[in-house]
């Protein structure tokens, strides 16, 4: 649930997904779910002349586990935020394994 | 479970997180490499990582590997293979 929450904060922000087909889709990331699906809005293709599927289409929705990297700004991201939370959700963890 | 030590019933996830805030090398599928600062982490091995620089290895040879610098990137777990601290 944590990344979850992470890309929460991240929408309206302008992000980079690289696909695991080497696809990389830059736009603006409008909403997400628990699977870390991503819809994004005014997408460009960073590498268009290699696959020029992609140059009509201007919003889309991506299945999450079609996803290898989500590039991001990094003074979008709280560093100290993200790595309580994370010590946080492995407390949790620990503690319901128990 | 009253047997084992502390370090013993630590899982290995605990490892991860002792390396928050720390440089990592984590391995991935397609003869990849990300080196970084380690932000965050999920029991699905999902991170994030800060000040990141990728390395994509040919394939076939031994000629040097792309290396891509990114300032913050999430890397999805099921392209993990393992991390490693390094220092």
């Amino acid at each position: 649930m944590l990344f979850f929450s992470f890309f929460k904060t991240l929408v309206d922000q302008e992000v980079t997904v690289e696909l695991k087909n080497d696809i990389e889709i830059k736009g603006t990331l409008k909403s997400v779910d628990q699977f870390l699906n991503l819809k994004l809005d005014n997408i460009s293709c960073a590498n268009e002349s290699k696959y020029p599927h992609l140059k009509s289409v201007k919003n889309l929705f991506i299945r999450g586990s079609t996803v290898r990297y989500v590039h991001m700004n990094a003074n979008s991201v709280d560093c100290t935020l993200l790595q309580d939370a994370s010590r946080r959700e492995a407390m949790v963890q620990a503690q319901t394994s128990k | 479970m009253s047997l084992q030590t502390e370090s013993q019933s630590q899982e290995p996830l605990d490892l991860i997180r002792f390396q928050l805030d720390e440089t990592v090398l984590v391995k991935l599928r397609g003869a990849r490499e990300m080196k970084g600062k380690l932000q965050g982490y999920d029991s699905h091995c999902n991170m994030v990582i800060s000040e990141a620089e990728e390395y994509i290895y040919e394939v076939n040879g031994n000629s040097e590997p792309v290396v891509k610098k990114t300032e913050m990137v999430f890397v999805r777990g099921d392209s993990v293979i393992l991390i490693s601290p390094i220092n």
